[in-house]
């Protein structure tokens, strides 16, 4: 045949033909793609939407809150609009939701939890008239706090349905009542984070030292006997990460295994305070987290064609230098893979920590977990958590930059 | 009794002829929800037909939140400890419960005056155990702290001290370890100078204290040797000393009590079905089971029924010595503390 371009009709049918097969690949996605939009994509927004959107002052109190509008932010607001109030404190003792505006403005000036539920309670049976015609006197004689210009300055300020607030407290820092933005008192957030950081870079540069020399010890060594010690590094993998955790408790306690034998030996009196602190935490993640290591190393070296090492020996190069010229950038990949895993890994680990975390072996997780279990404070574990993905996410994309992401390799 | 029982299942009956309903109660599991299911749900099932799921939960109040808020309730009948009651029901997820409709207690005396005060506090539950947070040592250490400064007194009785890991509590025994009187606690706590007073106590032995985050872990340090002296629930100690034997002590001293009461999930369908389970479970006999866990009936009628040496070990007992916990300060400064806390933590 010579003349090699497709008559129209061909090209049509050509380009029919990919698009089908285009549609019936997409087919087989489908079902993978609507399990990530509702198991991770819809989450993730939801807790981000969380993070910045609370309703729950405004739908609680809105004309109250339209008339602090016009209010100067000294002293305490108009007649009008404290009676507005009042009226909206009676509404919502009998609906039982005080102690949704009672936790919101809490927030801000802890204590006013218990007074607003009580000036609420002290209102419910209050008529309307008597609300209209006396209502400012009724709040103040409830409780002196609400003839304090701060506590009307809180209720404004946990008005607005959108907000920054989580936010800036997320990095310790808070508004002030004129909009300047200063530290809080409680400094507690960066330094978490900082900790959490340094951590996981700590269990990554560990599982690095333990795993390399495995990796490379396993993919040099014959089948059956790598195969063997696959068997070593699969085991604990496929054991409860609850029951690796608690072993270690056993191990290290103050009459455990460890402790036990230091002093059979002679070589301390005392037990040893080993559990329940950040030495017990880096120890028990770098053993749970070491199979994310080895894998991937391991996968990448048993491609590495070892002649290249005796190549580069036998043209005069020192062990040592032939494996840093030669070896460790072709097995880079693996150790990349495995680096990125076990940081980020570690960086949102929960249960290890709380468990043998003790005083000093906490990180940003278990705060994220106390104000979603504890202190019911959903905004901010939300905020607390996106900025955590953000973090990661910054981490990702300084990665890709100085290691680069095709050199990333799993296997 | 036994007529409530036949009233009630006739009762049951009457509202459901056609099928078994079924109930979920939710509450701490452990030996307490054995005993709770041994003598509260089992002999209601038996009476009314009614077959209860018995549910675990490790309490707070932000599952409730989250049935509440997404409008899908799970849980039908709640234990909860009296310190997260004050916020569950005045954020509206708990149903009121009318407290007239409670039973007289077994010796004829209504309800009102049969339930220990406490017990009724709040409208939304009713008293169910009064339990404690006491501390105990291992008396295998030779003689040991006898009260809550000893406890702070690291020179005279050097050892680590388990505490859990949160304010509640601790901020407490600080203050009165320092001097100050039970019943100010609450009112010098809920000061700055005060909080930075209690920080202050806590730092003479923030070297010594080994934290833990469950009370299942309390009598395993004391027993491993992790601690000389831990902070538990009574009834955790109690168990130790009662079935393994364990050589622990209790020791009362400025022990801080608090209840445990039986509340409604708000918006549940068997709000009705609840309710009878409740007016059961809060019965004189089924109250006084739970001394099989150390924790103190909250019916007097119930408190009468015990033996002299079983009352010892209870609560109930040392009420003079002890200082209720404030769920409602917990509700103002839980979480600013909590916060303050964990800051001081990382000092």
């Amino acid at each position: 045949m010579t003349d090699n371009t497709l008559d129209p009709e061909d090209a049509r049918n050509a380009a029919r033909e990919v698009r089908k097969r285009r549609l019936q690949a997409f087919i087989f996605v489908v079902p993978l793609l609507v399990f990530i939009l509702f198991a991770f994509v819809a989450p993730i927004t939801t807790m981000l939407y969380r993070s910045i959107h609370n309703p729950t002052v405004a739908n609680l109190v809105p004309e109250t809150l339209t008339a602090l509008e016009d209010w100067s932010g000294e002293g305490i607001p108009d007649d009008a609009t404290v009676i507005q109030f009042v009226a909206d404190m009676k509404r919502m003792a009998n609906d039982r939701t005080s102690g949704q505006l009672a936790d919101e403005i809490n927030r801000a000036l802890p204590g006013m939890s218990s007074v607003i539920k009580s000036t609420a309670r002290s209102l419910r049976r209050v008529d309307d008239a008597e609300i209209a015609a006396n209502g400012v006197m009724l709040l103040l004689e409830a409780n002196d706090r609400w003839a304090d210009t701060a506590t009307w300055q809180a209720l404004r300020d946990a008005g607005p349905i959108y907000s920054s607030s989580y936010y800036l407290t997320a990095v310790d820092l808070e508004r002030a009542p004129d909009g300047s933005i200063g530290a809080r008192d409680v400094q507690i957030y960066k330094q978490l984070y900082t900790k959490t950081l340094k951590m996981a870079l700590i269990i990554t540069v560990l599982t690095m030292l333990l795993g390399y020399p495995l990796a490379f010890f396993m993919s040099q060594a014959s089948d059956s006997l790598a195969n063997f010690l696959m068997v070593f590094v699969l085991l604990p993998f496929w054991t409860s990460l609850l029951v690796r955790t608690t072993a270690w408790i056993a191990l290290l306690q103050a009459g455990g295994v460890v402790n036990s034998t230091l002093i059979w030996l002679g070589l301390t009196d005392e037990p040893l305070e080993l559990l329940y602190n950040e030495f017990s935490t880096i120890l028990a993640m770098t053993h749970i987290l070491l199979p994310f290591m080895v894998l991937p190393l391991y996968a990448v070296m048993r491609g590495i064609d070892s002649s290249f090492m005796r190549a580069a020996i036998s043209m005069g190069s020192t062990p040592l230098g032939a494996w840093y010229k030669i070896y460790l950038p072709m097995s880079l990949p693996g150790l990349s893979a495995g680096a990125l895993l076990v940081f980020i890994i570690s960086i949102g680990y929960y249960i290890t920590p709380a468990l043998v975390g003790g005083t000093d072996g906490q990180m940003i997780s278990n705060i994220i977990a106390f104000h979603m279990q504890v202190s019911n404070n959903w905004e901010l574990a939300a905020a607390l958590g996106s900025l955590l993905l953000v973090l990661i996410l910054v981490l990702y994309w300084l990665f890709d930059r100085f290691v680069g992401t095709d050199n990333l390799k799993l296997g | 009794m036994k007529k409530h029982l036949t009233l009630l299942a006739t009762a049951a009956l009457t509202a459901s002829p056609l099928m078994a309903q079924d109930l979920t109660v939710t509450s701490f599991g452990g030996a307490y929800g054995a005993a709770q299911m041994e003598h509260m749900i089992q002999p209601y099932m038996d009476a009314s037909g009614v077959n209860v799921l018995f549910e675990d939960y490790g309490g707070g109040i932000a599952e409730m939140k989250a049935q509440v808020e997404a409008g899908n309730i799970l849980w039908d009948v709640v234990d909860i400890e009296v310190i997260d009651l004050e916020r569950a029901c005045a954020e509206g997820y708990l149903e009121v419960i009318d407290q007239s409709m409670l039973p007289a207690g077994d010796d004829g005396v209504a309800a009102a005056d049969d339930f220990i005060p406490d017990a009724l506090a709040n409208e939304c539950g009713v008293g169910n155990i009064v339990w404690s947070v006491v501390f105990a040592v291992n008396t295998d250490n030779g003689p040991g702290p006898q009260n809550i400064a000893d406890f702070f007194d690291v020179d005279a009785f050097p050892g680590n001290r388990g505490l859990r890991k949160r304010p509640q509590v601790n901020m407490e025994w600080a203050l009165i370890a320092d001097g100050v009187e039970p019943e100010d606690v609450y009112g010098v706590l809920s000061t700055e100078e005060g909080q930075a007073r209690a920080f202050a106590k806590l730092d003479t032995i923030k070297e010594d204290i080994v934290w833990y985050d469950s009370w299942s872990q309390a009598p395993v340090l004391l027993n491993d040797g992790g601690a000389t002296m831990v902070q538990s629930a009574n009834g955790r100690i109690f168990a130790a000393i009662q079935d393994d034997g364990a050589p622990f002590e209790i020791v009362w001293d400025s022990h801080v009590y608090d209840l445990d009461v039986w509340a409604i999930m708000k918006g549940t369908e068997n709000v009705d079905l609840a309710m009878e389970f409740i007016q059961s479970a809060t019965m004189t006999v089924p109250l006084s089971g739970m001394q099989d866990v150390a924790y103190g009936p909250t019916r007097r009628s119930a408190q009468a029924l015990l033996s002299d040496d079983v009352k010892a070990n209870l609560p109930t007992a040392h009420l003079d010595e002890g200082l209720k916990a404030d769920g409602i300060f917990w509700a103002d400064y839980g979480e600013s503390l909590g916060e303050k806390f964990n800051e001081w933590l990382l000092q």
